[in-house]
């Protein structure tokens, strides 16, 4: 790291010196000897030329820095010259890495990538932190000010000096300012610049500040030590009570997670008394619509990856909808009255169906790509909340919502509660029970398809899917109370939130036998659920 | 006179049963040990384990009828029964290695040299001895399931949600089990045994031993099941089976009933896994798993449920299925043992002996009749009840479309 | 209804053994155990499709001995006991002379007995904890010191590693490297406080509190690095759940054990760049007996997209070995072929030649490699010679005087060199 921080020393004097980088430019050709030289040798060497690169203090050379890092540089074998390069089917589109022009195309063998490994990407992303901290764009500046913050180097600060003078975006000054409290931190400046450096950092607040200050607080003393330890009691305290906060949010996703894999099962198995053990199954066509959905936008439109969802959705109903009506058709209506038997029957199905699809789509895991929108995380206090997760979460409640209304709202609700209740009667006034039946249960089916193209987001997408849900579902629809959507919904949450506040301090396997426990103990007490049923119902 | 019809029919079923499963015990071990292996009457070794397997399954199978098929109480848990029988048996296997083991430590097993615990945990002790083990096998399922039964029953705990909570039971077991913690060698659980009260476990003649006592137990527990049906007891839990409240209103104690079967049975399940266990050399959590127990009730069920004879030779028809079907069709097994369940549920919804009994009945009845319109002097008797199976193998509910040609049961 | 059937039962099987014995004359019989189906087909599978590919080159070339192999597949269906009465099955009705297969701890525990009793051969491919040698069966996959410890240096040296979480799946193989890591960092000086073990069920799907520990673990100011034995199913959520927690290779690696070509295939790789993982072999290895073998299995399997990974190599060297070692002895017959096998070298997939050791594990070269966006590898570092697996770990208590060596006059594959005895401490 020396021999980096040497040359980031003789970029920042250079900046210094000229005041607005742009200044240093130079002609690029001088620059590409340089570029060339990073073809040459193993990690220390390449490690050294970024150096010798980023000592030049040029820009122009942050292209050639970044394809490196994303792993997109490449040198021709023949003369050694290096491109930034672009997969076109079997070739390469090369571009060159100065004056970023195309430069034609080259085969597979011709071209061979620059490695890099961990640290190399490390180096890159702290050069390309100076590089770029004065960047037009605001976002480039926010990610070159995080990037500097992580490297922590004390030579960084005259650069950040500089770059926050004319910075006017408040964001990216807050964390200009936080980088340079870091690599303050990390110098052998005074005490009063430290002191005032603890205190941004203190009032930043999260885990990042905090394992900094800690840093301090261990290699320090007197008062700069005094001031880290005082900021970084403060900022424990605070990340504790996040803490209860964060437990609560992942209890609320594991729960939605349940709700979501449960509900298709509520309405088949609470609704209509099917023990519909081929639910999972259900879940897992749905996750496979997701994947062939996906595949057929990579294929012919690519453009159209970041709605794959939503076009899943509809589809993911429908393919889970109809399998359920056809299984209703062939197999159940047999069976109603008979509920035992509907697991046994069911139960074949669910063997039938994994192995189809088991044979169709390979026993190996497919890929379901995350939407951009659905990747990543935002902060919230010094919470972390993954878009996934809450999307997933405003998902659960949504289909929740959407199915209260069919079965409150609409005549076809009307009709499969009246079937669920009292069969004869309701066929006695006129309602096609079996068109009723096949219907609820293509319902139910559709839902735990719909299931599947969230859960898809999360979890494997392989014949194994429903397997690992049907149990867990069972438990939430017998624990809410069969029969009853809101026990469902209240079930769910409970059994999300209770486990992860059991897993911290019993860890994740003890916490899901406590939970079990707890739910056969629960039983025990209301043996008809959370919310049960009352009258002549129940005995049925 | 009509009722001694009955019972000579169901002793000449039983009979006919016990005798085949006797000939088998002699037969099958004799054929094995003393047929040279050039004859063709010779048993493989290997067949000798997989029927000695099949009759701890049937015996597996026999537990979950007694609850489910006489006293209505669908366990989606038996296997947790059948695994710890099997562990308690494994246990003592274990103990028996010795200084065979691949550390050669005399008190630990490998598994916990391997994983550097100092001592034997409390809960080995005793299973040195076979006799502790033995009480072991029907006592800790016995107890479990008490312990589990008394709080549900008294609880009046019923129908799915009773399933569901034994199902998460045997969850919650086999994700304990699975511990390394827990001192029960985690997910590879106990295996590589060596000897049984002194026999080597890998000798055809313990082979032959162990498929001998397997067919014993099955014999002795067949005929308790029996005499327990059939006594008055047997009455009153079928009552329970299919109206609990009307038999609790007539005085009976319903959950005392309950609780003395399921206890029962799950004994029996207890001993069915300590069987197991020396026959296919491993137990571990896998056994556990509330598929397997899922599997258990399907047996049953295509045997035909409420017929112990069904629950037997659902057991062993299954099971060789799948065996069969594992080797000879080894990618697509599934669609035709998923099939197999959907039909029998379709096509023969009182199971293999259900059906077999039912039809056996009807073309009975059309030949006293022919007789007697033939002129004999024999009046027609009304159509005796399917003597293994009882027609309410269906639970009846008056909404339900009647299937098949199965006559609604006069109440007694 | 009980005799025809036992009856059945029996002429079927004995049927079958006929069979068997009649056919093979002409044959060469291989067994292939690998689930199909259940929870552990999504791996396995893979290996039968590997297994039956090399069998057929294998004929193509003229076969064995001059008769042709054949491939005998059964479905275990990733039920423990039933590879064992597989394994029998195998071996007893279907006279195969190897069995190529099992890929958990549990089911080559399961089968062993089998193959000791019967006297057949077993090849086992997977990377698994060691503490073992048997001998009826060869260790083509990594045994700790192949895999575990390499990685641990490498972050350790490269990467300036002095805080570790051991995260894995609660069964033997985690816990058996854990320990033995957790011994060789007290050993190099790392703190107690300083390592973090964490074990999760099997299939575990929410992952969200373990990241944010990860997390919050890693925010002590020294550098954290992940080591990771987490099963098969459960590394896609783990992933997931790791790349929108934006935990980064740059801050926190990963170095995972069971992470291959074949688990990627499940998910995007893009955010994964960088987490590292070590194996004896990465589809990426740019040599052309790779090439070739790509180019066969593609051609093999029908699909260009396709990836190998490590146990298909392990299968490729086993089956090498035992094809080497049976022309050797001139015979199937399995005493000839243990006493043949050791010292067999053939060529691995990434450059080099893997021998058999006498301890019946195999001498490899151990590759660290970075996940790429493509789902690849690309490789950082290696060992600059091979490494021969160790059965018995110098790290732990129990096993640290023991060696293995199946050649006469020892013969024996727990002996104590402290008492000088065969049989353990």
């Amino acid at each position: 790291m020396s021999l980096v921080r040497t040359f980031i020393l003789l970029f920042g004097l250079i900046a210094g010196f000229s005041v607005n980088i742009a200044i240093a430019q130079t002609d690029p050709e001088s620059l590409r000897p340089l570029v060339n030289e990073l073809a040459k040798g193993k990690y220390a060497e390449t490690e050294k030329q970024i150096g010798a690169l980023v000592a030049t203090g040029d820009p122009a050379v942050a292209p050639a820095l970044e394809a490196l890092g994303a792993g997109v540089l490449f040198y021709r074998k023949s003369d050694g010259s290096v491109f930034i390069t672009e997969k076109a089917g079997k070739t390469y589109k090369l571009t060159d890495p100065l004056t970023l022009e195309a430069k034609g195309e080259a085969g597979k063998r011709e071209v061979k990538k620059i490695k890099v490994n961990n640290k190399l990407r490390r180096v890159i992303r702290a050069a390309l932190g100076s590089l770029t901290l004065m960047a037009p764009d605001p976002e480039v500046r926010k990610t070159a000010a995080e990037a500097v913050f992580k490297a922590r180097d004390p030579d960084s600060i005259e650069a950040l000096d500089i770059a926050l003078a004319s910075e006017t975006d408040e964001s990216v000054q807050l964390i200009m300012e936080q980088a340079r409290a870091a690599a303050v931190l990390n110098s052998d400046m005074d005490e009063a610049q430290k002191i005032n450096a603890i205190e941004t950092l203190s009032e930043m607040g999260n885990r990042d500040a905090l394992s900094l200050l800690i840093n301090v607080q261990s290699s320090s003393e007197g008062v700069v030590r005094d001031a880290a330890t005082i900021a970084v009691e403060k900022i424990e305290k605070s990340i504790a009570a996040w803490d209860s906060a964060q437990n609560i949010w992942y209890g609320l996703s594991l729960g939605s997670v349940l709700l979501l894999a449960a509900i298709g099962l509520a309405i088949t198995f609470g609704v209509m008394g099917v023990i519909n053990m081929a639910h999972g199954e259900m879940v897992m066509i749905g996750a496979y619509t997701t994947f062939v959905v996906q595949e057929l936008i990579r294929t012919s439109a690519p453009g159209l990856f970041e709605y794959s969802l939503f076009i899943a959705l509809p589809l993911a109903f429908l393919a889970s909808g109809l399998v359920g009506i056809a299984i209703e058709r062939g197999v159940i209506r047999w069976l109603y009255g008979r509920p035992l038997e509907t697991l046994l029957a069911t139960w074949g199905i669910s063997l039938i169906l994994q192995q189809a699809v088991r044979s169709i789509f390979g026993p190996t895991n497919r890929e379901v790509g995350n939407p951009d929108w659905m990747s990543g995380a935002f902060e919230l206090g010094q919470m972390t909340i993954t878009y996934n997760r809450m999307w997933i979460i405003v998902f659960a409640m949504l289909v929740f919502a959407g199915l209260m209304l069919v079965l409150k709202k609409t005549s076809f609700g009307l009709n499969t509660r009246a079937v669920t209740q009292n069969r004869r009667m309701a066929a006695s006034m006129g309602i096609r029970t079996p068109w009723v039946d096949a219907l609820t249960f293509g319902l139910g089916s559709g839902i735990a398809g719909i299931a599947g193209v969230a859960l898809s987001q999360i979890d494997n997408v392989s014949p194994n899917l429903g397997q690992g849900y049907i149990i867990d579902s069972f438990m939430v629809v017998v624990f809410g109370g069969v029969g009853n959507l809101w026990g469902t919904l209240v079930g769910a949450m409970t059994l999300g939130v209770v486990n992860k506040f059991l897993e911290p301090y019993a860890g994740a396997v003890l916490g899901k036998i406590f939970v079990l426990v707890f739910i056969i103990l629960f039983i025990q007490k209301r043996p008809r659920g959370l919310f049960a049923l009352k009258g002549r119902a129940v005995e049925a | 006179m009509m009722s001694s019809f009955l019972f000579r029919a169901m002793d000449a079923r039983a009979g006919i049963f016990m005798a085949i499963l006797g000939a088998a015990i002699v037969l099958v071990p004799a054929g094995n040990l003393l047929v040279p292996e050039t004859s063709p009457f010779h048993v493989p070794t290997y067949a000798v384990t997989l029927m000695g397997k099949y009759l701890t399954y049937a015996l597996l199978a026999l537990a979950v009828d007694l609850v489910w098929g006489y006293c209505g109480i669908l366990s989606l848990g038996h296997a947790a029964f059948f695994a710890l029988g099997g562990y308690a048996m494994g246990m003592y296997l274990m103990r028996q290695i010795g200084t065979r083991g691949v550390y050669g430590d005399p008190i630990l097993p490998d598994f916990m040299v391997f994983l550097n615990w100092q001592e034997l945990p409390w809960y080995w002790y005793g299973f040195d001895m076979f006799w502790f083990a033995a009480l072991m096998v029907v006592l800790v399922p016995g107890l479990l399931a008490f312990i589990f039964g008394w709080f549900a029953f008294r609880s009046r705990v019923t129908g799915v949600y009773l399933s569901i909570i034994t199902q998460a039971l045997t969850y919650a077991l086999l994700l304990a089990f699975f511990r390394n913690d827990m001192g029960f060698g985690g997910n590879n659980g106990l295996t590589d045994f060596k000897d049984l009260l002194g026999f080597d476990i890998q000798a055809d003649t313990t082979r032959a031993g162990l498929f001998a006592a397997s067919g014993l137990a099955l014999v002795v527990c067949f005929l308790i099941c029996r005499a327990l049906t059939r006594s008055k007891l047997g009455k009153v839990l079928v009552a329970v089976r299919d109206a609990e409240s009307r038999t609790r209103f007539l005085g009976y104690r319903v959950e005392h009933y309950k609780l003395f079967v399921w206890t029962l049975s799950a004994m029996m399940a207890g001993i069915a896994g300590a069987l197991y266990v020396p026959q296919v050399g491993i137990i571990n959590p896998g056994e556990f798993a509330p598929a397997n127990s899922i599997e258990v009730v399907i047996w049953v069920a295509i045997g035909g449920r409420g017929t112990l004879v069904g629950a037997v030779i659902g057991a062993v028809l299954v099971n060789f299925a799948k065996t069969w079907f594992t080797a000879a069709l080894p990618e697509i097994w599934l669609f035709a043992l998923g099939g197999l369940f959907v039909f029998v549920t379709l096509f023969l919804p009182k199971g293999i002996v259900g059906t077999f009994s039912q039809g056996w009945t009807a073309l009975r009845q059309r030949k006293i009749s022919a007789a007697y319109e033939a002129g004999s002097d024999e009046p027609p008797t009304a159509p005796p009840h399917s003597p293994g199976a009882p027609a309410n193998v269906t639970i009846p509910k008056p909404s339900a479309p009647v299937s098949g040609a199965a006559e609604p049961q006069p109440a007694e | 209804m009980k005799t025809t059937f036992t009856k059945l039962a029996v002429a079927g099987l004995m049927a079958s053994t006929m069979i068997g014995g009649a056919a093979a004359e002409e044959t060469i019989k291989v067994g292939v155990l690998h689930s199909l189906s259940g929870t552990m087909a999504i791996s396995e599978t893979t290996l039968k499709d590997a297994m039956l590919m090399l069998i057929e080159e294998q004929n193509k070339k003229g076969g064995l001995l001059g008769k042709q192999l054949e491939a005998v597949v059964v479905d275990p269906a990733s039920d423990w006991p039933l590879f064992a009465e597989k394994a029998r099955e195998l071996i007893e009705v279907n006279d195969v002379d190897a069995v190529f297969g099992a890929w958990t701890s549990v089911s080559r525990k399961s089968v062993l007995p089998v193959f000791e009793e019967l006297n057949s051969l077993l090849f086992y491919p997977v990377q698994y904890e060691g503490e073992e040698s048997q001998r009826n069966v060869f260790y083509t996959g990594a045994a700790p010191n192949q895999q575990a410890i390499p990685a641990v240096d490498y972050l350790m040296n490269e990467e300036g590693v002095e805080r570790w979480v051991l995260a894995g799946t609660d069964y033997v193989y985690p816990r058996t490297t854990n320990k033995i890591l957790e011994a060789y960092l007290k050993a190099k000086g790392v703190a107690e406080e300083d390592i973090l073990i964490n074990y999760t069920p099997f299939g575990h799907s929410d992952w969200q509190t373990i990241v944010s520990d990860i997390k919050s673990f890693g925010s002590a100011g020294k550098k954290t690095a992940v080591v990771s034995t987490i099963n098969g199913d459960a590394n896609v959520p783990f992933y997931k759940e790791l790349g929108n927690a934006g935990i980064k290779a740059e801050d926190i690696p990963v170095v995972a054990f069971s992470v291959g070509e074949e688990e990627l295939a499940g998910l995007d790789a893009e955010p994964l760049v960088g987490h590292l993982a070590a194996w004896n072999y990465f589809q990426s290895a740019d040599t052309d007996i790779n090439a070739e073998f790509i180019e066969a299995w593609h051609a093999f399997i029908g699909d260009e997209a396709r990836v190998t990974n490590d146990p298909m190599e392990a299968h490729f060297i086993g089956f090498n070995m035992w094809v080497e070692a049976v022309e050797k002895a001139g015979t199937t017959d399995a005493d000839a072929v243990i006493d043949a096998i050791v010292g067999v070298s053939v060529p691995n997939l990434t450059g080099g030649y893997s021998t058999m050791m006498p301890n019946h594990h195999i001498t490899k070269p151990v590759l660290i490699g970075e996940i790429q966006g493509d789902g690849q590898f690309e490789t950082v570092w290696e060992t600059s010679g091979l490494v021969v697996g160790d059965a018995w770990s110098d790290f732990l208590d129990g096993s640290k005087d023991l060696i293995a060596d199946w050649r006469a006059p020892l013969s024996c594959g727990n002996f104590n060199t402290a008492t000088g005895k065969c049989g353990g401490s």
